[in-house]
């Protein structure tokens, strides 16, 4: 049969299952004959296992419905600071080039409990540190919308793969905005968890109070899905709780009493017109649907950038000490002692952004400088935290636009690290206060993808979830780019 | 502007080396970056404590006992040189 794979939703998928009319194979082949037909204009993947699903979907088809679990057998693909057991992970650095983990990461094995046929692995920026994709170390990746213009990131690669056809649904990872910035951009809905919500254990750290691991799919109901299954408390991960109930499939579409707040600190001329005009449509359907819309002020979160821009790279300049060249990844060669070895492997193995917050990183960290830095950043912190704990005494959930602009094109903010930060103005605070966050396609400016962003108090995901579903349904916003009439151009 | 040699300190501490032009770069990138995250200098943050995790959980144990782990061979399997079952690294400098 003839599978489109943009209508190959995750439930979809479950269903064509369910009832018989496609075998898993069948389905992990169409999606595999997608990715070959698309991806050299798109370049979402770092790697495709294309014999490892096709023999995990074969393994399924071979069960008797019955003993099938409910997911198993729908295709997925996870970005690359994933951990795969037996599959390269890169983390989209030269420095983890060949690097076999011996182990999955806690999500990874989750959906492999869950059956799920894993197609590959997705192109980010390197370390996760970008919001463009821009950083990765071996290939572009494009906006499915527009090829000319990037994806978002740091998940670029599990934006762009959903927003093709290539994948039903993704996971990436989010520390100022890697979720929901990309799928803002590119017009699919990506959910960053309440920090804690999903274990971090086997996810490549970055900024270790910050990251965290979430879902990238076309529908709401597809991203309740996935949370879903990966939303549990690890062992292996202290900080981690897990979702406190099981994530219900939204269906409700009436959004009656619920309370909305809007963001005044993130109307003004850093948000563009276009994107604007977008936010305020959006903020006249939540009231057509019943909902209550106010206007709220959280004066502290315009000191969000800058708190994070000391946070974050202090958190990195720690945590990526570990590539040094002695137990996994790059070594460089003749070296004659141990400390020539580290410097040279790691001034090889990073790219120039890694290595700009690994220097901020240490800066802020050395001696002399902690509390003017650190520890003012960790104060400004509870502001921004007291902020939203006051907004969400008056309010359900919040919302923004979650992108200050649509796309922008390759190569435009690469010259201005500074330039490049103001992409995730919107989302890092959320991160700062371990909120979960989502981003739902909006509607579009000039023919690109506008995302709203959905805030909620600390494991709210499924109000959130919710409100999200009323609120595409009322849209009805395309999430099928125009990709299959561009002529096809071999891209490098 | 941060300077020269505060670059090249920074640098060592990090473990990292960079060429000469790539240090006059880094120079005035750093220093943007610098100027910008001192807004927070402005912020009279007395008696505001410091935040290190969002969301609080103290406590968390599990049980101290043995379990599986990665073979020897596992963990050694991606370094970029192994002898006798260890780790080989350069000699100290």
């Amino acid at each position: 049969m003839m599978l489109d794979s943009h209508s190959l939703t995750a439930h979809e998928c479950r269903r064509l299952l369910a009832v018989g009319e496609a075998t898993s194979e069948e389905i992990t082949a169409a999606l595999l004959d997608r990715v070959k037909a698309v991806e050299g204009r798109v370049g979402a993947f770092l790697q495709v296992d294309e014999e490892g699903a096709l023999a995990q979907a074969r393994a399924v088809d071979a069960k008797r419905p019955e003993e099938r679990s409910p997911w198993e057998g729908v295709p997925i693909a996870v970005k690359d600071i994933l951990c795969t057991r037996g599959v390269e992970t890169t983390c989209g650095s030269r420095i983890l080039k060949g690097y076999i983990p011996p182990y999955d990461a806690t999500v990874v094995r989750l959906l492999k409990e869950a059956g799920l046929v894993i197609l590959g692995k997705l192109n980010m920026d390197e370390f996760a540190m970008g919001s463009s994709t821009e950083n990765s170390a071996y290939q572009v990746t494009r906006n499915p919308w527009d090829l000319e213009r990037v994806p978002g990131g740091s998940s670029g690669g599990s934006a762009a793969a959903v927003a093709a056809g290539e994948a039903p649904w993704s996971l990436g990872s989010d520390t100022g905005g890697s979720i929901r910035q990309p799928a803002s951009l590119c017009g699919v809905v990506g959910m960053k968890p309440t920090y804690g919500a999903v274990s971090r254990w086997g996810l490549i750290a970055f900024a270790s109070s910050l990251d965290q691991v979430g879902p990238f799919a076309r529908t709401v109901q597809d991203v309740a899905a996935l949370l879903d299954l990966i939303g549990r408390r690890d062992p292996n991960d202290q900080t981690s709780l897990g979702l406190p109930t099981p994530i219900a499939v939204p269906r409700g579409e009436s959004l009656a009493g619920r309370r909305f707040g809007i963001i005044k600190e993130y109307l003004g001329d850093t948000i563009q017109p276009g994107v604007r005009r977008i936010f305020e449509q959006a903020v006249e359907a939540l009231e057509a649907l019943g909902g209550r819309c106010c206007e709220v002020s959280l004066p502290s979160v315009e000191r969000g950038l800058a708190a994070y821009y000391i946070i974050a790279p202090a958190e990195c300049s720690a945590n990526l000490a570990r590539f040094d060249g002695v137990r996994y990844g790059h070594r460089a060669h003749k070296a004659e002692t141990l400390h020539e070895m580290y410097t040279r492997t790691r001034s090889e193995g990073f790219g120039p952004e890694v290595k700009r917050r690994i220097m901020i990183g240490t800066y802020a960290l050395s001696s002399g400088y902690y509390d003017a830095y650190y520890a003012q950043a960790q104060r400004t912190r509870t502001l921004i935290i007291r902020d939203f704990q006051k907004a969400f005494a008056e309010v359900d959930l919040l919302i923004s636009p979650t992108s200050p602009t649509v796309a922008f094109r390759l190569g435009e903010r690469t010259a201005d690290p500074l330039t490049m930060y103001l992409s995730d103005l919107c989302t890092i605070p959320v991160n700062l206060a371990g909120l979960p966050g989502l981003s739902l396609p909006a509607g579009f400016a000039d023919g690109l993808p506008v995302g709203l962003q959905i805030i909620g108090p600390h494991f709210s995901e499924q109000m959130m979830l919710d409100a999200a579903y009323a609120l595409e349904q009322r849209l009805q916003v395309s999430t099928r780019p125009p990709l299959d009439v561009t002529p096809a151009k071999e891209v490098g | 502007m941060i300077s020269r040699s505060e670059v090249e300190h920074v640098a060592r501490l990090a473990r990292l080396r960079f060429e000469e032009q790539e240090i006059a770069l880094l120079q005035q990138e750093l220093s943007s970056i610098i100027d910008y995250i001192n807004q927070l200098q402005e912020l009279d943050l007395t008696g505001v404590p410091a935040t290190a995790h969002a969301v609080n959980v103290v406590n968390i144990f599990r049980l101290d006992e043995p379990r599986a782990c990665l073979t020897q061979e596992e963990a050694l399997a991606n370094a970029p040189a192994t002898e006798r079952g260890h780790f080989l690294v350069p000699r100290m400098g």
